[in-house]
């Protein structure tokens, strides 16, 4: 008896290996890291995003200018928007790698399954609803990103009439009043917050940062950072809502 | 054919013999060593030690296990610890005071030119164990610790937690999976070894069979090394795990192998009792809670009280009552039968009266309920787990099972059976443990035996086979034994009988349990001797087994097993109605001491009896290996 | 106490496998679930119908080879059990349990509830080992290893191999296992100079055979040995640095 079900062929690995970092990355371990490393750099744009949110709470003024601004970083050393493309570029590498690793590692993941499942319904101790559902959460985030940048970033007619470049104030406010838009965000602000909550902890195993007597802060850290993103990015669309920022 | 038993016991002082040995044995030169081919079958501690240490060498190597993986043999139970001659601690070990221990506690009927080397190499075990990553117990120094077991006065036993015989396997076990990734080991699992071949007197080879599919198999090789076990399972309920089995050294036993001492049974002291009927086997709960427990029954026979409503006046502490000065911990064969004998006085507890108590209340009184929990926490547990009873409220039940046989397959000082080419390691050769082995010795002889001994005494045999082929597997010799295994097999599908093979097995346990279990006696061997052959004729006839042989069929498997055992069965019995002394394991009722002690018979029974198979239904024929002792001093035994 | 089962057949008379019904009556719940089965297994026998084939050795929770998943949970309800030490008081009278075999691809199906779990040893062949041939080791107290330094190796050298960890994975993951071989070995002095080359190996043979980890910490909770995740934080950690480090350095602290 030798052992079966290999995922994949052993006889085609004969040729001259890849370049380290297309090994590292073609292997699943591999995959994990670069999904925790591109989720780092998502959680800090996150981060950074939720703050300049809150510049709405000032008033028009302020969050246009504070936008405004944000193409002038790195002048007069850089060209205007060249670090706010640079940025966009870096952040676009990291959502396709993130994006390209996790349905990689799904597919694979189909596959070791095999094809008959349990029947009986699986009854989870340790793996919870966020942890089960990231590809789903991820979906939804993604989904909701390219709504979001064709209503309020690059603003598509079809989906944000209301669009003037540069009224960031009032763009926000045109498309936030209309409920279904309102509910979309919500969702998707909840969506990311679950996300978030697995990703940071599991963040942590995937490149290795262990330490038994810290390790119980990596999950208080996740709870915190879930938290605090989704009441920090949920105060723009309730604010509208409930006529705080008019 | 005549049978001479040269046990090959090299001459001079026993301090020398293992070196002039290796000195004087022929070697096979390394470049030569790959033109060879070896089949081990099992891969427990001998068996995995053995293959791997062998392709080391460059040998050709087949391993077998009737497993699906190497890592699961029975070895992987052992709790307790291995002995080593290290004298780490200081107190006053050395080689000869291990030699000497083990050859007492064997009850002086082991080959002292054996036990001499085994505590030799004892220490090798040790450094090649640590290097290979078992991660022994160790000091906060870093260093490793030692504890102390039984039948010895100083602390010389290295130990991993209570999972020592796991740690060691899994070393084994890594060490030939290293080979058979280097292609060196070619390893067959779920393949059951159901036949040796022999040709022209010498081992050719062996026929197996596939248990996910059937098929029956030849292979061949220049020498075949059976590391099979212990039969322990002829009892039924034993301490073994359930596959274990008599079959590859009875089946060598039937080409011509003699077995030796096989009424030398092991019966373990503190073991959880059976709850019912259908109780599959018994689990052993580590012999050091004896060292706070305090063992008693009720003063009154069928006293049907809870164990904490039995007044104190009313309890009989019976072992510190008989042996006032070893008290608890008296050896593993006294307090067995001791506790034998509180049963047949109707003083048994729990449910099925089939235990006595052990019981921790004065010592959680005296120590604390946090020491005892620091001691024996993990096993308090295991025993809550198994019986739903809280050892620290009630007493334990425990009663004594069957758990290692010293007796097996006779072997010369190479370890060769006395068929040429065929080899018997582990606790399937008749070992160095005489009558009784002392704890934490037997994994220290399975891996002595596979590291250390087998793969130097091996080239002996083959350094005259040089540039000779195996015996091909087309010949008529392996195309015979393969069509009669095939005919056994479907013998057993085609009987068509009433009742389950379990239930023979079951049978044939309660008449050896009964008469050749702790005490024996003339009449009682005598009924099993009339009762095994009638069973096993009714197993013949009655036998139902289902389902197909090209299938994995775990009924079938267990026919030929239990078929086996029935054999085997009778020579234990033959054993034990022959050797009229008292010795170790071995306790015939008819002698003993005033005082209910063994007592053995040195001036008739100083021998090893090795037994001939003559064939079914014949009675087996006795050979005598006398057994000299040069550097121990004869005793008897007294722990009172 | 009486149960009914439904388990899992396949192969022999049941071809590519259908659950089939069965009832055990009159069971003592002090009885093992194993010699639950055996029971019906006798009863089978008697009706004439095959018993059903399960895997199981040692019945005291170390060997490794027993293995069901029962009521979606694999060795059953209680925690830090393997399914041989598992008993019948921990169901109820009249219970209906769903008996399967781990699923996964790496682990098909031999026939009813036994599946073919060799792809560990595979993962071991290729470097879940010291390379140390018989004979070349040097005195056991030559190399001091501090003791919470065992007693962690120790603690991931507790794995029994029965793939439970598998079987529990939404991704059938060979993680826990591999981290618990590599954990044992690469902890204690005596597996720093193979332990980068360990990591890497036996990764990339898991990955022919498992899915990847996406830290749902399942295999934990299944493991009859409690084996932490932590472990397999630390195996990822030493596969990255296998991919990045100069192994010239590797004699260095």
């Amino acid at each position: 008896m030798t052992a079966t079900g290999s995922k994949t062929d052993s006889a085609t690995t004969t040729r001259r290996p890849p370049p380290w970092p297309i090994r590292f990355y073609q292997s699943d371990v591999g995959k994990k890291y670069v999904m925790a490393i591109t989720g780092i750099v998502g959680i800090g744009f996150i981060i950074f995003h939720m703050l300049g949110n809150l510049h709405t709470f000032e008033g028009t003024h302020q969050i246009n200018e504070y936008a405004e601004g944000l193409r002038d970083i790195g002048e007069p050393i850089a060209p205007r928007t060249f670090l706010v493309w640079i940025g966009r570029i870096g952040l676009l590498a990291s959502l396709v790698l993130h994006v390209h690793a996790a349905f990689s590692l799904t597919i694979a993941n189909q596959k070791a399954r095999g094809t008959v499942g349990y029947d009986e319904k699986r009854n989870y101790l340790a793996a919870n609803y966020a942890s089960r559902t990231m590809i789903w959460s991820g979906v939804i985030v993604l989904l909701f990103l390219a709504f979001h940048l064709a209503d309020l970033t690059i603003g598509v007619k079809a989906v944000n009439p209301d669009f003037t470049r540069g009224e960031v104030y009032d763009n926000l406010i045109a498309s936030l009043e209309r409920w279904p838009v309102f509910l979309i965000y919500v969702i998707a602000q909840g969506a990311l917050a679950l996300h978030i909550w697995h990703g940071a902890w599991s963040l942590f195993q995937s490149v290795g940062i262990n330490n038994p007597r810290f390790n119980h802060w990596r999950r208080n850290f996740a709870t915190g950072l879930a938290s605090i993103l989704a009441i920090g990015y949920l105060t723009v669309p309730f604010g509208i809502m409930f006529g705080i920022i008019h | 054919m005549t049978i001479t038993l040269d046990s090959k016991v090299p001459s001079g002082d026993i301090a020398d013999m293992w070196d002039n040995h290796r000195f004087n044995i022929r070697l096979v030169n390394p470049s030569n060593k790959r033109k060879y081919k070896i089949i081990v079958v099992g891969t427990g501690l001998a068996g995995a030690s053995a293959a791997a240490t062998l392709a080391e060498l460059g040998y050709e190597v087949e391993a077998f296990t009737y497993h699906d993986t190497t890592r699961r043999a029975h070895s992987i139970a052992a709790q307790g610890g291995i002995n080593a001659a290290k004298n780490y601690p200081n107190d006053g070990d050395s080689i000869h005071r291990l030699f000497y221990d083990t050859v007492k506690g064997g009850d002086y009927r082991s080959r002292e030119a054996n036990v001499y080397r085994l505590a030799q190499v004892s220490n090798e075990i040790i450094d090649q164990a640590t290097a290979q990553g078992v991660p022994f117990a160790r000091d906060y120094g870093g260093l490793l610790d030692n504890r102390s077991f039984g039948g010895a006065q100083v602390s010389r036993t290295f130990y991993a937690r209570g999972q020592t015989g796991q740690q060691l396997l899994l070393g084994a076990y890594q060490a030939l999976a290293r080979q058979v990734g280097l292609g060196n080991v070619k390893l067959h699992v779920r393949s059951e070894m159901l036949e040796v071949v022999m040709k022209d007197g010498h081992a050719a080879g062996i026929v197996t069979r596939d248990l996910t599919n059937g098929t029956i198999s030849s292979h061949s090789a220049h020498a075949v090394v059976l590391a099979t076990g212990g039969y322990s399972n002829v009892y039924y309920l034993s301490t073994n795990a359930m596959a274990c089995n008599v079959t590859a050294a009875w089946r060598a036993h039937r080409k011509g192998a003699l077995m030796a001492n096989p009424c030398y049974t092991q019966i373990h002291p503190t073991c959880i009792p059976a709850s019912d009927e259908f109780q599959s086997k018994l689990t052993l709960m580590s012999e050091s809670l004896r060292n706070d427990g305090r063992i008693w029954v009720s003063k009154t026979a069928d006293d049907a009280r809870a164990a904490n409503d039995i007044p104190e006046a009313e309890r009989d502490y019976y072992l510190e009552r008989i042996y006032p000065s070893f008290g608890n911990l008296a050896p593993r064969d006294v307090s067995s039968r001791a506790a034998m004998r509180m049963i047949e006085q109707e003083k048994g507890v729990g449910p099925l009266h089939n235990g006595v108590y052990l019981d921790f209340a004065e010592s959680i009184n005296r120590l604390g309920k946090d020491t005892i929990e620091a001691r024996y926490g993990n096993l308090f547990e295991m025993y809550e787990r198994i019986t739903d009873e809280n050892p620290y409220q009630v007493p334990m039940r425990i009663y004594p099972a069957p758990h290692y046989t010293m007796g097996g397959l006779w072997v010369d000082y190479n370890l060769m059976t006395n068929l040429p080419g065929l080899y018997a390691i582990g606790e399937a050769n008749f070992s160095d443990h005489g009558a009784n082995r002392l704890g934490a010795s037997a994994l220290m002889q399975g891996l002595a035996d596979g590291y250390f001994v087998l793969p130097y005494t091996i080239g002996d045999y083959l350094a005259d086979y040089l540039n000779t082929e195996p015996v091909p597997t087309s010949d008529p010799v392996f195309t015979e034994v393969e069509q009669a295994v095939a005919d056994r097999t479907r013998k057993f599908l085609a009987t068509k009988g009433t009742r389950s093979v379990d239930w023979f097995h079951r049978e044939l346990g309660k008449i050896m349990l009964s008469n050749c279990g702790m005490a024996r006696s003339a009449s009682g061997l005598e009924k099993a001797l009339s009762e095994i052959p009638a069973l096993k004729d009714e197993f013949e006839k009655d036998v139902r087994v289902l389902g197909e042989s090209d299938d994995m069929n775990q009924a079938l498997e267990n026919a030929g097993r239990v078929a086996d055992f029935f054999e085997l069965a009778e020579v234990m019995c033959r054993d034990a109605l022959d050797r009229k002394e008292s010795a170790g394991g071995h306790f015939r009722v008819e002698h003993q001491t005033d005082e209910g002690e063994a007592q053995r018979d040195d001036v008739n029974y100083s021998h090893v009896s090795a037994w001939e198979w003559k064939g079914p239904g014949q009675a087996a024929v006795k050979h005598k290996e006398p057994l000299e002792f040069k550097y121990v001093k004869l005793a008897q035994r007294s722990y009172k | 106490m009486d149960v009914k089962l439904r388990v899992w057949r396949q192969g022999g008379a049941f071809g590519a496998g259908s659950f089939k019904e069965y009832s055990a009556a009159g069971i003592s719940p002090e009885a093992s679930f194993l010699e639950m089965l055996d029971i019906v297994n006798e009863e089978l026998t008697a009706a004439g119908e095959e018993p059903i084939v399960f895997d199981h050795d040692c019945r005291e929770g170390i060997c490794g080879t027993c293995g069901l998943m029962i009521n979606g949970q694999p060795h059953g309800p209680q925690q830090g059990t393997a399914t041989c030490q598992l008993h019948m008081r921990k169901f109820s009278d009249g219970e209906t349990i769903v008996i399967e075999p781990w699923r996964a691809a790496a682990f098909p199906v031999i026939k009813d509830l036994v599946v073919d779990r060799s792809a560990f040893d595979r993962i071991v062949e290729v470097g879940g080992f010291i390379s140390v041939a018989t004979g070349a080791a040097p005195d056991a107290n030559l190399i001091p290893v501090p003791r919470d330094a065992a007693e962690a190796s120790m603690d991931a050298a507790a794995c029994i191999g029965c793939g439970a960890c598998v079987a529990a994975c939404p991704n059938s993951a060979g993680q826990l296992f591999t981290a618990a071989k590599h954990g044992h070995l690469s902890l204690l002095p005596q597996g720093q100079p193979e332990r980068l080359q360990r990591a890497q190996a036996m990764v990339d043979v898991m990955e022919k055979f498992f899915g990847s980890c996406t830290n749902h910490a399942e295999c934990e909770t299944a493991c009859p040995k409690g084996i932490s995740i932590d472990y397999i934080a630390q195996l990822n950690k030493d596969y990255v640095k296998s991919q990045v480090a100069n192994r010239n350095l590797a004699g260095q602290k």
